[in-house]
């Protein structure tokens, strides 16, 4: 049980969102998906650069930046 | 007689993805009507539909996840809610996301309008194996919850009756709050005195809603709240800064933070009350899901996705190169027989070189608009162009643009022969402004169609021996040169953080074949009408330009009196014979007729090319000289180029006026070749200045009025004239003074 940043996430691994701290457009975007303290997620995938990353959540299929990660913390299980 | 018809408005609100266009399409078939919402490019459609006698102004919202100040749509749609003040809205619902789709509905209940959900796909979601319990749903939301399967119609003659009885028991009023925790909800109830006592934007929105986007800092609303009343927004400001305080320092978290968990937790605790059954886990891996493993991956997606994306460049260009035809066709048709039947002149000219060529263009290119768009909706409503932008996220947005621009670049001629008109009206699929823009000023450098032409020419006159290589270097550097020039602009006028990504990859869906043909016609029509009319003005203008004022008399009587003297010098055998070629009764001719329409084929030439020289283009070309030997163009390719504004191919016909050759076909250049080769003011090195200034000056107007339709904004349009033009000048300027000052090329 620890606690990572998000881009730090392997694909398939499933963990819970600690924290989000980003304020504006970006923490209002983050959110109304949401990806909210207390969330459960999975890494479905990354791009083929990479960048940007595929989460499951909710029951649909997310994608944000790693950049946009960064402001994201979790809990892995 | 009936009882008279009842008029009520409807907003058609919902997340996007949801199927909310197909629920439209089904709730208004073919009564609608497609405009834009005003001072904003966003698409406003609005449709109708009646039942039992009360007729519903159904308005579609765009498609939002939230209602912020952030982006355009959401504004768009929260405007229209708040001042055009709908007297119901429905809101459509995807039951297998009912979660995410209902914090939009949460929003929408405070704005204070009265909800009717429509469940959506539940088909789709039973397949998922979920199924909703909509009574219960319905009981404890306090809101009509009807199922939906839009793409059958299933429940729309329900979702009209409920909406109807909606409206009528309400009366277009509503009242809905959650609580946001005992520390805003205090807070909130201050606000709202002070925003009740105050009459404080209350003819706009609902109080605790004020008070709400108080809290979320929303930009919008705290600016209208200054004009109206600065004292009491201050008051307000001053509240939220403190009750932030002390969030900030007990929880570690911010007001708009704690809003989103609280109506999150609200959705939680209603569903969580047996309104939802799941089969499977919540995030067991769909088909979806599975298709995107093989789809998205590292080695076999890029593949697929060029093999997609060179598909749609097909699909425009090769398989509508037959209605394409079919118009040629008939314009050339009409061309000629107007031409047969008017006299000589000026009537003549202005009719088949202005009017019929200008409608000609603007119509041909419906089908390229049409088949573009019809491709782009395929990729969009399947879910695959979100898989694209997805993939290509990374390198686009190094340059400050978004991965769906490559789409825009591909139609614009990033695969050599495309046009940049359907190539800007492909930005249409971007939602970030900033991007769009980016995209949209920079596409037209791409190698269009009607570049090739004069490429072509120049290559094979200049760099014959390496023609292949020539045309790819000519292909990165548009690339190179777009890329670039997008970082350049978006970090100088079009300056700003990138849009955020976070972007939903929705299921992939088969997409229905009304809703593709109502899109494409839709789209296609708005150009018809909107750019058409402004199109066939310019043309009439250019016309004029290359026209006026024309030769002065004299010089006109002396051109006649040289044919004159030709024709009086010929035997009458050989003008008979002349003659019988123009009816098409001979085919071939004496040597000595060919020598005298040879001859008399040059003074026509000469006259064409003193004629040119004599109008406000080539006037422009002659003024321009002094400049323009800068970068190695004499008057002739000045004016060349001010033709090439029509259309790109202008340059090769023009040239070909411009050294007396007469209208060369820009399909066989050979003869023009020989001149230019010949020509001392020509060399490889003043070819590859003007292959550089071809691919960066001034689009074409056509390109221009779709600047200006896409950006909402001539002054976009004017600046990528401007700019284009001074960008290209200066790369050529650059390329000739160090290519003489090297002797390099210099031939």
């Amino acid at each position: 049980m620890a606690i990572i940043n998000l881009r730090e996430m392997k694909v398939n691994q499933t963990g819970k969102i600690t924290s989000v701290r980003v304020a504006g457009e970006l923490g209002r975007r983050i959110r109304d998906m949401g990806l909210i303290t207390g969330t459960e997620i999975t890494v479905q995938g990354r791009a083929p650069l990479y960048d940007p990353v595929a989460l499951r959540v909710r029951g649909f299929t997310l994608s944000l930046r790693n950049s946009e990660a960064d402001h994201i913390d979790v809990e892995v299980i | 007689m009936g009882k008279p018809l009842e008029l009520k408005t409807i907003a058609l609100g919902g997340n996007p993805n949801s199927g909310k266009t197909t629920l439209f399409n089904a709730l208004t078939g073919s009564r609608q009507h497609v405009g834009n919402y005003p001072g904003v490019t966003v698409e406003k459609k609005e449709g109708y539909t009646s039942l039992d006698g009360t007729e519903l102004h159904i308005v579609d919202l765009p498609g939002t996840y939230s209602l912020t100040a952030y982006s355009q749509d959401e504004v768009v749609a929260r405007n229209f809610l708040t001042e055009s003040k709908p007297q119901a809205v429905i809101n459509i619902v995807d039951a297998s996301n009912l979660e995410r789709n209902l914090y939009l509905t949460v929003q929408l209940l405070e704005l204070g309008i009265p909800v009717c959900i429509a469940l959506n796909m539940v088909d789709a979601a039973k397949k998922r194996g979920i199924t909703i319990d909509a009574e219960k749903l319905s009981s404890l939301m306090r809101v009509p919850v009807v199922a939906t399967i839009a793409r059958t119609g299933k429940g729309k003659n329900e979702v009209i009756k409920e909406v109807i009885k909606l409206a009528e028991e309400t009366k277009g009023v509503y009242k809905f709050n959650i609580s946001y925790g005992e520390d805003l909800d205090l807070v909130l109830k201050d606000m709202e005195k002070i925003i009740i006592e105050n009459s404080f934007l209350t003819d706009l929105y609902p109080p605790r809603w004020v008070g709400i986007k108080y809290l979320e800092n929303d930009s919008q609303v705290i600016a209208k709240g200054d004009q109206c009343e600065q004292s009491i927004s201050q008051k307000l400001l001053s509240i939220v800064e403190r009750v932030s305080k002390h969030l900030e320092s007990t929880l570690n978290t911010y007001p708009e933070a704690l809003i989103a968990d609280y109506r999150y937790g609200y959705i939680a605790s209603i569903l969580k009350q047996n309104v939802i059954q799941r089969q499977y886990d919540i995030n067991r891996l769909e088909l979806s899901d599975k298709i995107d493993r093989i789809v998205t991956n590292r080695f076999v997606g890029p593949l697929l996705m060029m093999a997609i994306i060179y598909g749609l460049y097909q699909f425009t260009f090769s398989y509508s190169e037959i209605p394409v035809g079919w118009f040629e066709a008939f314009f050339g048709w009409l061309s000629d027989f107007m031409s047969g039947r008017l006299p000589d002149g000026l009537l003549r000219s202005l009719i088949v070189s202005g009017i019929i060529d200008g409608v000609g263009g603007v119509l041909g290119f419906v089908p390229l608009i049409m088949f573009m768009f019809f491709g782009i909706s395929v990729l969009e409503d399947s879910g695959y162009l979100a898989r694209v932008a997805y993939m290509l996220d990374k390198v686009f947005s190094i340059f400050g643009l978004h991965g769906n621009s490559v789409m825009a670049f591909i139609v614009s001629g990033g695969i050599a022969g495309g046009c940049a008109v359907p190539g800007v009206m492909a930005t249409r699929t971007l939602k970030s402004r900033r991007e769009k823009l980016a995209t949209l000023l920079t596409v037209p450098f791409m190698n269009c169609g009607a570049k090739l032409p004069i490429m072509a020419l120049l290559v094979g006159t200049f760099f014959g021996e390496n023609k292949a290589m020539m045309m790819f270097m000519i292909t990165l550097i548009a690339w190179g040169g777009a890329l670039l020039t997008a970082k350049l602009l978006r970090m100088t006028i079009i300056r700003g953080p990138a849009t955020p990504f976070v972007m939903e990859l929705p299921p992939y869906r088969l997409p229905t074949l009304k809703g593709l043909f109502i899109h494409t016609w839709e789209r296609t029509w708005q150009y018809i009408k909107k750019a058409g009319t402004v199109i066939l003005g310019i043309s009439i203008l250019l016309w004029a330009m290359m026209t006026f004022p024309g030769l002065p008399e004299s010089e006109k009587v002396r051109f006649e009196n040289m044919r004159q003297f030709e024709e009086k010098s010929a035997l009458p055998s050989h003008l008979q014979e002349l003659k019988s070629a123009e009816d098409g009764t001979t085919s071939v001719l004496s040597p000595t007729a060919k020598l005298l329409k040879q001859r008399l084929a040059k003074i026509d030439g000469q006259e064409a090319e003193q004629a040119l020289g004599h109008s406000v283009a080539g006037s422009i070309g002659i003024f321009l000289e002094p400049i323009s030997r800068h970068a190695g163009f004499d008057w002739r390719t000045n004016i060349a180029l001010v033709g090439g504004f029509a259309a790109k191919e202008v340059v090769v016909s023009t040239l070909g006026t411009a050294y007396s050759l007469g209208e060369v076909d820009p399909e066989n250049t050979d003869s023009l070749g020989e001149t230019l080769k010949k020509s001392a003011g020509w060399s490889p090195l003043v070819a590859l200045s003007l292959i550089i200034f071809t691919i960066f000056y001034a689009p074409c107007f056509v390109t221009v009025v779709a600047i200006a339709r896409e950006s909402g904004s001539w002054k976009w349009s004017a600046f990528s004239v401007l700019f284009n033009t001074m960008l290209a000048f200066s790369l050529a300027t650059l390329v000739y003074q160090i290519g003489s000052f090297t002797g390099f090329l210099a031939g």
